[in-house]
């Protein structure tokens, strides 16, 4: 295991952080020193700048939006219907929430493809029903290309946080809800001062894994937009591919994965340490 | 206090009664509705004619059933090839990365490595990396190893991912069980791989079977490592197949419809085959 490590992950990491020192166009071209200086141009490229922007974006669509919706979704289900309807009806629900989560991404990236097809897609047509004039050009439109990726990303994501908070809901004892509807408590305050404080673990769980994974968004880009329109919707895992692959600027693409790579390290360090002063907060 | 009294205590609630449940009931059921529309479109429209469509739009019911959009992916696309790379490499990933995951995390927790937790960290962290900071020194391994454009590149690959994953699941999983257990055993005389053997593996079944179903699914899935290193047909697997068809413009809608349908029909069927399986997974790994 150690050796394999070696060779598949820590070697070819390291010699991506090496590479990143140099110009290179790939293959048997020559090596030339480069220095720093692939990290100076990176912090001027103001389409790594709108790649970074763009991480932004995913991260309100694969961590934000998708986690205050699976925890209502979830709290409501448990609530409203868990007891009522019982677990069978529960689990269908669950099912298809969770669906979207199994499919290849590839897959999910060609279904939105055409859903968000400005002609003949089937948003467009749904839209037209209500209104024959409305016809929004989804990833044809620099403005608004990166909420139509963000619309699938929403969908693709929403299972995972509600099926982890159905569960974690299980797990808390029912006498805290008794004793806050004894004191007038009604469902808003108990969601907020008693579920969110019980499945705070899960949401940091959720919150961590999701960013990560936001910050990666690679085949819904790829698949969905190419970048554009305009370059409109380029994350940092398109731009480092397109200078691998196609542009053939391995040093700089090198570059930026490295620098995503860090950032995410940081990104996952500072919402570990923001979980463990939390947690010493609770303790106290 | 049983679980019985704590439904009728909640139960006397008024806000559980009367009307607002059906409406959270209605909310639910739309959420869950909008999460399954996009499938019930592809298969509305995989069914028809590319004139069918192109007269009576994405919404409307197919005039005849037809099976010319499926033809015409499989005319693109070599199907069962890209089926059997993807069942071969991820049913080997996914007992492979188990196995090899399973003999480093007892090496680490039960066996006599040093700085174990420093071990543990090390493979968190790699998990977390992206695949582009691997991808170019990877792409130059697969081709000085002639792996390249055949799936034991991938495999390999993904053994490692998985595998690094499932370690640092395992050595925590192995942390909780009693070491009684295992010193007991070895009093009995057992050996090292008895003890893994008759001892932890019945323990670990569980985990380890969660792990199996996820790394299978996890393989199936993966878009981006494969997309570079399998670029001849016959090595694809299914995602990669269908990927072919992007930017090709003169593709009917039909066609990529059907391809998408035939592309997630084993996923589904996985789906409803490990459903149990992987709900627990899901639930287990977000206590960790």
């Amino acid at each position: 295991m150690a050796v394999l490590f070696t060779v598949v992950v820590a070697g070819p990491f390291l010699a991506n952080v090496f590479f990143s020192l140099f110009s290179w166009r790939g293959g048997r071209a020559p090596l030339r020193w480069n220095g720093v200086e692939n990290y100076t141009e990176l912090f001027t490229d103001a389409e790594f700048w709108l790649a970074f922007t763009n991480s932004l974006f995913m991260i309100a669509a694969v961590t934000v939006v998708p986690t205050l919706i699976g925890l209502l979704l979830a709290a409501m289900l448990f609530d409203y219907l868990g007891r009522r309807f019982g677990a069978a009806a529960i689990s269908v629900l669950r099912g298809a929430y969770y669906l979207p989560q199994i499919l290849p991404v590839a897959v999910a990236g060609f279904i939105w493809a055409w859903i968000l097809a400005t002609r003949d897609g089937a948003l467009n047509a749904i839209l037209s029903a209500f209104g024959p004039e409305v016809a929004p050009d989804w990833l044809g439109s620099p403005q608004l290309a990166v909420y139509a990726v963000m619309l699938m990303l929403i969908w693709l994501q929403i299972g995972y946080p509600t099926v982890i908070f159905m569960a974690a809901l299980e797990r808390i004892d029912p006498e805290l809800y008794e004793a806050a509807e004894l004191d007038g408590a009604g469902w808003w305050s108990r969601f907020v001062l008693i579920t969110l404080p019980q499945i705070r673990p899960e949401v940091f769980v959720v919150v961590l894994t999701a960013t990560v994974a936001a910050l990666k968004v690679f085949a819904p880009i790829l698949i969905l937009t190419g970048g554009g329109p305009e370059g409109s919707t380029v994350v940092p895992s398109y731009y480092a591919y397109r200078n691998f692959f196609e542009l053939s600027r391995v040093g700089y693409g090198s570059t930026i994965a490295t620098v995503m790579s860090l950032v995410i390290f940081v990104v996952a360090a500072a919402l570990l340490h923001w979980q463990r002063r939390s947690d010493e907060g609770v303790a106290r | 206090m049983s679980t019985a009294q704590a439904v009728t205590a909640r139960g006397r609630t008024p806000a559980l009664r009367g009307p607002v449940r059906y409406l959270v009931l209605a909310l639910a059921v739309a959420v869950a509705l909008v999460m399954v529309a996009p499938f019930g479109l592809l298969v509305l429209n995989a069914f028809k004619t590319s004139a069918d469509y192109s007269t009576n739009g994405p919404l409307a019911w197919p005039e005849a059933f037809s099976l010319d959009a499926f033809q015409g992916y499989l005319a693109r696309v070599d199907f069962p090839v890209a089926l059997a790379n993807s069942v071969l490499s991820s049913t080997l990933v996914a007992f492979a990365a188990v196995a090899l995951a399973l003999i480093s995390a007892y090496a680490i927790g039960v066996g006599r490595i040093r700085s174990s937790s420093a071990v543990v960290a090390v493979l968190l962290v790699a998990t977390m990396l992206p695949h582009e900071a691997l991808i170019y020194p990877l792409f130059y391994l697969a081709q000085a190893t002639g792996t390249i454009n055949t799936i034991w590149s991938v495999v390999i690959i993904f053994t490692v991912f998985h595998a690094a994953f499932g370690t640092y699941i395992l050595a925590s999983v192995m942390g909780t069980i009693p070491k009684e257990l295992l010193e007991a055993a070895a009093v009995d005389g057992a050996t090292r791989w008895q003890i893994l053997w008759r001892v932890l593996l019945p323990t670990l079944r569980p985990t380890l079977s969660v792990l199996v179903v996820f790394f299978f699914i996890w393989t199936w899935n993966e878009f981006y490592i494969p997309l570079v290193l399998l670029g001849s047909p016959d090595s694809h697997t299914i995602p990669i197949a269908l990927s072919t068809l992007r930017g090709q413009y003169s593709i009917d809608v039909t066609v990529i419809n059907a391809g998408s349908l035939l592309s997630l029909l084993p996923t589904l069927v996985f789906f409803f085959l490990f459903q149990r399986t992987l709900s627990r997974g899901v639930t287990a790994g977000a206590v960790k």
